[in-house]
């Protein structure tokens, strides 16, 4: 009886009707442009206004030719030391914070909270510029505050030497994005019902072996969710680079991330035109990384992760 | 009631009408520039000047930042979204725009015969039959010093290589000024204003600038090594943590009176005058012995041309007859000074910073930067990489004979000179 009904029942238009603004607007403006730049990175331009199909020439250059290859490996360390950054001071920091916020006892926390979410929040362009000013040697803040402690002499031009540069850059970001884990584990933290909590106070686990055993396993899978959402993001930046040391990357490409090689190689830079094609090319590895490593976190870390349902 | 709103409504359209077809009657023109510091300059003397000479024009200055100019200006090409007239960066860059049919063949436009050869080598076809941008100026390398700094300390400016380190070396041991502004986060510094200014003393100007198109030299070649051993040594006479300091840090370090000596191009001389509150001094790349030819970079540097699918052709070939005129060449120079006309009628400039750079004409050879011509067609793109040696020169990352193989090494890799 209840199949019958099912077979009878017409065809829901309106579900394809709720469904077609999202997915037109997200295949124009995102899918589209996907297939167009890999389509795009295995042509070659011939000279004149014409493109030839070179098949996969671009990527044969990109990884054997040894200037492209040095410059492609040099980026990808870098976006990896980056990704290495922000797992390890950003994420810690947030669940940290996290923790420290939920706490019953903590007063203002609300206050806390803004303060440090705002960052999030503001243009790259103005956190690049403004900490470019901070640690500028002439007229930042941080050798005024570092003198007035007597530390004058711990005080380095960070921004533009080469082995601390990278490093700079990272720690700056995190400070603009730690809002983010710390929202979300926040978010994760409250969701845990009290039931279990109380449950522990009973069983003797309260203070930090509660939050080891009991709440940390429970937000696994937020963590998880971050440890992603970090790697997409960080493998995409762009930005505080690009506005803070400038297309070149500098000092000696220190902190050229795939993404300034990216704009240098697609849009040209001073005297250097645009090379489309290569640029597809640096695009469409960055796609292939990225997919690989969600593809990964998917099927070999997410399926394992248990879930606790409540 | 309703009638009167319909008369109302019907006014309304025939006024708004007869006012889209006024406007229409004016071609307006817009203006494509990497220059946003003359915006004033544009809207309060130039702009004004042709309009009223041409009633029925209008034009717009629509400049966007210095280092974003390039990208975004192929973009806006592609697009067909760009300006009718493009403001024009010498050689490849719009070479490459004219080959792409982008901008228009000028070479007959009337106003042309004003400028030689020379001055519109940097927007010619290398066949030479083609002109696509109107030279508009070019900018000349050298050092400007602080007067005051030098009378108090007892120097005068130099003229040979010993005598611009003894001058460092005084104001250092003096301790009162920073010795020379300049630093290397923004990397084009150190090439632009370190090697291109004193490189051409080196390399003898023109001379090595050709032999080095055509093969006969290499970056490797002492002539070009050498300008990096000396900037090498300029190290210990920059600031305090000049890894870190930007071309605006530099600017203002030595407008502020803090620095004594600031390795310079010309245009900075407008930007100079209204923020320093002291008298400055200009001398040219110091020779290496008493008695040598001095060798300066004057350097061809910006043009404008026209848009080849502009809309309003004729208004826009007018506006750039006009700025072949030697009425453009005044006002320009005059609010721009620093920036010299290249226009063989000369033209009188009031600036007295201006009048020393461009008195160097007359005594010294000019040349060109060495990067610009044909050299950074490829990839790796040498004037980039020329930025980015220097300033590992001046850091001490690369040695100044690294550096050069690296360059030398690059530009072999597609650059391969005609026999």
């Amino acid at each position: 009886m209840a199949g019958d009904t099912e077979n009878r029942r017409p065809f829901r238009w309106h579900i394809a009707v709720f469904l077609a603004p999202a997915v037109l607007v997200y295949t124009a403006i995102m899918i589209l442009p996907l297939f167009g730049t890999l389509q795009l990175s295995l042509f070659t331009a011939d000279g004149h206004q014409s493109r030839i199909f070179a098949g996969l020439d671009n990527f044969r250059r990109l990884f054997f030719d040894p200037r492209w290859s040095a410059t492609f490996w040099n980026a990808l360390w870098n976006n990896t030391w980056f990704f290495i950054i922000h797992m390890l001071v950003q994420n810690p920091i947030g669940i940290a914070l996290a923790a420290l916020l939920s706490s019953p006892k903590l007063r203002f926390s609300a206050f806390y909270r803004t303060a440090i979410f705002i960052p999030t929040v503001l243009s790259f362009v103005i956190v690049g510029f403004a900490w470019k000013l901070i640690l500028s040697p002439l007229w930042g803040v941080a050798p005024n505050l570092l003198d007035l402690v007597g530390l004058k002499s711990l005080f380095v031009p960070w921004l533009g030497k080469e082995e601390y540069a990278l490093t700079t850059l990272g720690l700056i970001s995190v400070w603009q994005f730690v809002g983010i884990p710390m929202m979300l584990i926040y978010a994760a933290l409250l969701s845990i019902p009290d039931e279990v909590i109380e449950a522990a106070e009973c069983d003797g686990i309260t203070g930090m072996s509660q939050f080891w055993k009991i709440k940390l396993p429970l937000i696994l899978p937020s963590i998880g969710i971050i440890s992603v959402l970090t790697f997409v993001g960080n493998f995409n930046a762009f930005d505080l680079i690009y506005s803070a040391q400038g297309a070149l990357a500098g000092p000696n490409y220190a902190t050229d991330i795939l993404g300034t090689f990216l704009y240098r190689t697609f849009f040209g830079f001073q005297l250097q035109t645009g090379d489309p094609y290569m640029g597809s090319t640096i695009a469409s590895m960055m796609f292939f990384i990225i997919l690989t490593g969600v593809c990964l976190y998917l099927f070999a870390i997410q399926t394992r992760l248990r879930r606790y349902q409540f | 009631m309703k009638r009167t709103a319909l008369t109302t409504l019907l006014m309304a359209t025939s006024i708004l009408g007869s006012a889209g077809f006024a406007a229409a009657q004016d071609a307006a023109l817009t203006v494509e520039s990497w220059r946003n510091d003359d915006l004033a300059i544009w809207q309060e003397k130039l702009i004004p000047a042709f309009e009223k000479a041409n009633p029925g024009v209008k034009v717009t200055f629509a400049p966007s930042a210095p280092t974003e100019y390039n990208a975004a200006l192929n973009a806006k090409l592609d697009a067909g979204s760009a300006g009718d007239l493009i403001t024009c960066r010498p050689f490849d860059a719009s070479l490459e725009l004219y080959n792409k049919g982008q901008l228009a063949d000028l070479a007959s436009l009337p106003g042309m015969e004003n400028f030689s050869d020379v001055a519109k080598s940097a927007w010619t076809t290398d066949d030479g039959k083609a002109t696509f941008c109107v030279p508009m100026a070019s900018v000349i390398h050298g050092f400007i010093y602080n007067q005051e700094a030098f009378d108090k300390l007892g120097i005068k400016p130099p003229a040979t290589e010993e005598e611009f380190f003894a001058a460092l070396e005084k104001i250092k041991a003096d301790g009162t000024y920073v010795p020379m502004a300049m630093g290397t986060k923004d990397l084009w510094e150190a090439a632009t204003m370190g090697y291109q200014n004193i490189g051409p003393t080196y390399w003898k100007g023109e001379e090595g600038r050709l032999a080095l198109i055509k093969g006969d030299q290499k970056l490797t070649d002492p002539d070009w090594v050498e300008p990096y051993a000396t900037l090498a040594k300029w190290k210990p006479y920059l600031g305090d943590g000049f890894e870190a300091q930007s071309y605006p840090d530099s600017q203002n370090l030595f407008t502020l009176g803090r620095a004594a000596i600031y390795p310079a191009g010309s245009w900075e001389i407008s930007v100079f005058n209204t923020q320093a509150q002291f008298k400055m001094g200009a001398f040219p790349p110091p020779v290496r012995k008493a008695g040598d030819t001095c060798y300066i970079s004057d350097h061809n540097d910006i043009g404008i041309g026209m848009n080849a699918k502009s809309k309003n052709p004729e208004a826009a070939k007018k506006f750039l007859s006009w700025v072949a005129s030697p009425e453009f060449a005044t006002i320009y120079a005059n609010a721009l000074p620093g920036f010299f006309s290249l226009s063989s009628t000369p033209v009188k400039m009031e600036d007295p910073l201006a009048q020393e750079f461009v008195s160097w004409r007359e005594k010294c050879k000019p040349t060109i930067r060495s990067t610009y011509q044909i050299l950074s067609r490829g990839t790796p793109n040498l004037e980039n990489e020329t930025w980015v040696e220097s300033a590992n020169v001046i850091n001490g990352t690369d040695t100044p004979d690294v550096a050069a193989k690296k360059l030398q090494d690059g530009l072999d890799s597609w650059y391969k000179p005609a026999k």
